[in-house]
């Protein structure tokens, strides 16, 4: 188990390590933060001596060094816009992010797997089909659209919601929403597939033979059975989640990671896209690491 | 006579398919009593399960359908009882095993779990049941039951499978144990096992034991009575011993004459000239060896049979020699090159020498190209043995030498019977022109009957192409029949050989004595000594 | 009784039409025969649409300026009303068809074929390559796809190449993964081993045996891959990185039309309602194929309607 946490570690760092050179390098060509932040008109003293404070003078692979420098001292340098650590800033931003992913992927697991499994039960029945149905219907959605809908009728229409920003509980509401509906569909169509394979199994005939009841056959026998592929797909939905839902982030003002790396690009401030890439992947690492602990203790033929 | 414990009356079910509705089972009609032990015996798709199937209420509807009958237990009809009503009879008062214990078991609990689930959803105390369930595995003969119970069913071996499933299944002590096919996919020697504790278990309890079978000798072993099936009809029912000795109806007779291990042994002269030999030959799996130092001689014009349980390595040694994997070590000598040194193009010469036949002919055929194009394929790879203009007359040449017709030339495989496409994988070794086949487990798979031709057939294309054969079985009976001399591994090593006589007739080696011990003779009356003179020998 | 052994008591049928077989079993499914129709729409109005109302899509018309749906008063083509210029929507969303599916169709394909290729590779070869290649996929996996994109198209113009080529790296891991996990399982099916016997070559066994075997999966996976791209070409336009204006897709329509959602919702309702339904349709079409080309699931279609018996 150690060899393996350590090696998936390795592996980690070493993609981590080609991202943070990738974007470092990619992210200054495209242009120099100096034109952004300084008028028009500034004089080339003026610009002499923000490049000289931001450290923008040097060649850039010196540049990278003093950054790989300080990273690993844990420094992840400082934000232009923001004049406040990069670290700090992503933080913020990540714990909403974080809030919003758990809320909706909890929803999700639990509404996706009780529905899928019971649609399979009776392939073809009503439920079936009405579930089958909407959980294409989910999983073709676009999320912009979705959320302007959204907004234009629970927000501008009925004016029972709020329609960006956060603060109470309401605000909540339709941003969760619209995040749920493509992963519901998506989660619910692979637990359909795989509980349909689940349930045809020898072992289930093995359960109705001892004379289980349904319920249990279902959701004791077949469901544990079918969830391998099921939490291979949570865990994508949620790693795409932690980097930021940046669509549902922007429309509804949502102060997020995604929105955060987004408007950090545009607006060439290095040190915080770089933070927030590098918070996200280890939240993303330690998730992998959960799913994984997760196939071990529902499959004992899986041993790492 | 009283009434009988279970009885199925004129059951018809049928399954509705793509191409129409299929009748599994017409107006089938038996019984069971207390203590007794009935068999259902049929080839595969004689709707043998479907009757079980129907007592268990395993038949999906749809697609399936009983369109008639009912089935009595205890004198009332399981046909017309609410589900709940019939959840409380599965499992508690008739209980079933199946073929292939691990697939039947659930891989993510443990095995004690799934044996105290049958006794708490039936109503007992989980300490209880607990309690139960370990002297239930310490009486099926699992060792160490208390840690037994805290695994898993990969960790068990096939035999220790079934048994734990004959644990799950008399854990509440039914009316009627229905075991479906119970000791097909175990070696012979676990298979006496099984059959000999389901006869035990069936004694003590007085249960009702049905068993569902292709294999005669299984009947002669265990049955009392047995009802024979064949195309969804029962064609004849009657005491194992009646029915054995003096079959009425055409197809039982048929049955019976295709049991293998029954003709003549093969007496011919021993060939001298060796066309392979296999020397010191062994192969590693990491840390496990597979094939530890191997010699035998394959000579022309013979068929050496090479026989062992599985994981004795008789597999490894044909994958071995078809260059399907890499030998560890030792040498295999043909035409006196090594085939184990030979560089890519040398190895692609050579194939045409040597052709293999597989077990399963629905997996080695592609499904998805003609018979045409799977026989034709091997003069696209080998364009030098035969000119494109008459590989359509050849074609339909070698699917006449193997009993089939050209018409059969544009069909895929999935159209043809699990015989006839045994026939075509046969036709398509022959198309290489090889001096060898080696035939791993090609008749297993198959029905008796079908077997029967099958074997008949590789005898005679033997002597018309000239022919020398490596067949590899674990079915003692069917290389009686046709080998002339037998290898015995066990463990990766020859433990003997010998002529064909000499092994069936005077076997020397304590292992190949066992294994001929364990394997059933379709005759009830021989199975019957043999097993007074085993019980005759546990009570000394 | 297994369904195989049916198959056997019946008697063989001679092989109808492959065409004619694929049409009858989509017929079976009527919602994917729905969703096949309107593919066909959509994909016409792609090749044809540019062609025919490129002129009447761009062509202001000051008196049509957010012209409300349904008001046939104007002329057919504002059925679905006039955008903020005064262009009719239905004509833009016929013509930014074109768009919308020339750049899901190049990202599909180019990933489809590198990642099959890079799969089968992976999957076939014992030696290093079978190792190095999936690591590869883990380290495009690894990335944010979405700010690989923005990046990316931020450095680079944002052309209809250049959306492409970001989309297509990003799925690229889609198909290895699934070609490599089949090749492995494929190659050890005893057909293979028996070409392997006969002495075929390794191209032999891999397009002859293998491929066929493994396209059906990859055609499924392309068809339902397409939605997505579809959907995350969508999200880029909408953020304003993906094609820029006078050219126009779907995603592009939505936010143009968003500033004006209050006044008139049909701006980027109508281009939304064509993403929703194609991608619903590829979703169905895919649905139907993960049956219709698996042989141990065929029956549920060629029962037709009656499953119900």
């Amino acid at each position: 188990m150690q060899k393996f946490l350590a090696r998936r570690a390795v592996s980690s760092a070493i993609s981590l390590v080609l991202l943070v050179i990738a974007v470092f390098f990619l992210s200054r060509l495209t242009g120099d933060p100096t034109d952004l932040y300084l008028p028009v008109d500034a004089s080339a003293e003026a610009r002499e001596n923000f490049r000289q404070i931001h450290g923008l003078n040097d060649p850039l692979y010196v540049q990278f060094g003093h950054y790989m420098l300080d990273l690993v001292q844990l420094d992840f340098g400082d934000s232009i816009r923001r004049a406040r650590p990069a670290l700090e800033v992503v933080t913020e931003a990540f714990v909403w992010t974080l809030q919003l992913a758990a809320i909706t992927m909890v929803g999700v697991t639990f509404a996706a797997i009780v529905l899928g499994s019971l649609a399979a039960f009776r392939v073809g029945g009503l439920f079936d089909r009405v579930a089958t149905f909407f959980s294409l219907i989910g999983a073709s959605a676009p999320d912009f659209w979705i959320a302007i809908v959204a907004i234009v009728v629970f927000a501008v229409g009925f004016g029972w919601l709020p329609t960006s920003g956060t603060g109470t509980v309401w605000h909540w509401i339709l941003p969760v929403s619209v995040l749920f509906i493509r992963p519901f569909g998506l989660i619910l169509q692979v637990v359909r597939g795989s509980m349909i394979t689940a349930l045809s199994s020898a072992y289930v005939k093995t359960a109705r033979a001892k004379g289980v009841a349904p319920r249990a056959t279902i959701f004791v026998h077949a469901l544990r059975n079918a969830m391998l592929p099921v939490i291979t797909v949570i865990g994508d939905q949620a790693a795409g989640m932690l980097n930021g839902a940046v669509v549902v982030e922007t429309i509804f003002g949502f102060p997020g990671v995604g929105k955060l790396m987004i408007d950090s690009i545009l607006q060439r401030d290095f040190a915080v896209v770089l933070a927030s890439i590098m918070v996200t992947a280890f939240a993303i690492f330690l998730m992998n690491i959960l799913i994984d602990l997760a196939y071990g203790a529902l499959d004992p033929r899986i041993r790492y | 006579m009283s009434e009988p414990l279970l009885d199925v009356r004129n059951l018809s079910v049928t399954f509705h398919t793509a191409r129409g509705p299929v009748q599994a089972v017409k107006n089938v009609s038996w019984s069971i009593n207390k203590g007794e032990v009935l068999a259902i015996l049929g080839e595969s798709g004689s709707g043998k399960s479907v009757s079980a199937s129907a007592v268990m209420d395993l038949i999906d509807c749809p697609p399936g359908e009983i369109t008639s009958g009912e089935i009595y237990y205890r004198g009332k009809d399981l046909l017309t009882m609410d589900r709940l009503e019939r959840r409380h009879i599965n499992g508690k008062k008739i209980a079933m095993i199946f073929q292939d214990p691990l697939s039947h078991l659930n891989p993510v609990y443990k095995v004690g779990w799934q044996i105290e689930e049958t006794m708490v959803i039936h109503g007992t105390a989980r300490a209880e049941a607990r309690t139960a369930t370990i002297a239930l595995l310490d009486r099926v003969g699992i060792p160490e039951p208390a840690q037994a119970a805290q695994k898993y069913p990969h960790q068990f071996s096939g035999g220790q499978r079934q048994r734990l499933m004959i644990a799950m299944a008399l854990a509440l002590r039914p009316d009627v144990l229905i075991a479906d096919e119970p000791t097909t996919a175990l070696d012979v020697t676990v298979q006496a096992q099984i059959l000999a504790l389901l006869e035990e278990l069936q004694r003590e309890t007085g249960m009702a034991l049905l068993i569902i079978t292709h294999d005669l000798g299984v009947v002669a072993e265990i049955a009392d009575r047995v009802v024979v099936m064949n195309a969804g009809e029962i064609v004849e029912q009657g005491t194992a011993a009646e029915v054995y000795a003096n079959p009425q109806h055409a197809y039982t007779k048929r049955l019976i004459g295709a049991a293998p291990g029954k003709g003549a042994i093969h007496d011919n002269p021993l060939g001298t000239e060796p066309v392979l030999r296999l020397e010191n030959v062994s192969k590693n799996y990491a840390a496990f060896q597979a094939l530890k130092g191997v010699d035998l001689v394959l000579h022309e014009g013979e068929t050496l049979a090479i026989v062992g349980e599985s994981g004795s390595g008789k597999s490894t040694t044909a994958r071995l020699l078809l260059q399907l994997e890499a030998a560890s070590g030792g040498r295999a000598i043909y035409q006196g090159r090594d085939l184990f040194t030979l560089s890519p193009k040398e190895l692609y010469k050579m194939r045409r020498d040597i052709q293999m036949v597989f077990q399963d002919p629905t997996q080695s055929l592609n499904p998805r190209m003609t018979v045409y194009q799977l026989i034709s394929e091997a003069w696209q790879i080998h364009p030098d043995i035969l000119p494109r203009a008459q590989w359509r007359d050849r074609v339909a040449l070698l699917l006449e030498q193997v009993g089939l017709t050209a018409e059969h030339m544009h069909r895929h495989p999935h159209q043809f019977s699990g015989g006839q496409r045994q026939r075509i994988a046969i036709a398509r070794a022959l198309a290489l022109e090889p001096r060898i086949i080696v035939c791993d487990e090609a008749v297993s798979a198959l029905d008796v009957q079908v077997q029967a031709q099958v074997i008949e057939l590789l005898d005679r294309l033997k002597d018309e192409f000239g022919l020398s054969y490596i067949f590899i079985a674990h079915d003692l009976p069917v290389v009686r029949d046709f080998a002339d001399r037998v290898v015995v591994m066990q463990a990766g090593r020859i433990v003997e050989q010998g002529t064909t006589r000499q092994i069936f007739e005077a076997p020397r080696e304590a292992y190949t004595q066992g294994l001929l011990a364990a394997s059933l003779d379709p005759d009830p009356q021989i199975q019957a000594r043999r097993r007074e003179a085993r019980l005759a020998q546990e009570t000394v | 009784m297994t369904m195989a052994e049916q198959r056997i008591l019946s008697p063989a049928k001679p092989e109808a039409g492959r065409l004619r077989t694929a049409l009858k079993l989509l017929w079976a499914d009527k919602p994917a025969t729905v969703a096949a129709v309107f593919l066909l729409v959509i994909v016409l109005c792609a090749v044809f649409g540019p062609m025919l109302l490129e002129q009447v899509s761009s062509r202001q018309n000051l008196r049509g300026r957010n012209a409300p749906p349904f008001d046939l008063a104007k002329g057919w083509l504002l059925i679905l009303g006039g955008d903020q210029l005064g262009r009719p929507l239905l004509a833009r969303i016929v013509v930014a068809a074109s768009n919308t599916m020339a750049i899901a169709a190049g990202a599909v394909l180019a990933s489809m074929l590198i990642g099959s290729a890079l799969g089968l590779c992976a999957g076939y070869s014992r030696g290093r390559a079978g190792d190095l290649i999936p690591r590869l996929a883990d380290v495009i996996m690894s990335f944010p796809s979405l700010l690989l994109a923005v990046i990316v198209l931020y450095m680079l113009e944002p052309s209809v190449g250049n959306i492409i080529l970001v989309l297509a790296i990003t799925r690229i891991p889609v198909y290895l993964r699934t070609t490599r996990a089949e090749v492995l399982e494929v190659r050890e099916r005893m057909f293979v081993q028996a070409a392997l016997v006969m002495g075929a070559s390794t191209p032999r066994i891999i397009f002859r045996h293998i491929m066929p075997m493994i396209l059906p999966t990859i055609l499924t996976i392309a068809t339902l891959d397409f939605a997505f791209v579809m959907l995350a070409e969508s999200s880029l336009s909408f953020l304003g990185i993906g094609i820029q204006p006078p050219e126009v897709t779907w995603g592009l329509m939505v936010a143009q039309g968003r500033p004006y959602l209050t006044t008139a919702w049909w701006l980027s309702f109508w281009p939304g309602l064509v993403i929703i339904l194609t991608t619903l349709s590829l979703n169905l079409l895919s649905n139907w194929m993960r049956i219709a080309l698996d042989p141990t699931q065929r029956w549920r279609l060629e029962m037709g309607g009656r499953k119900n018996v």
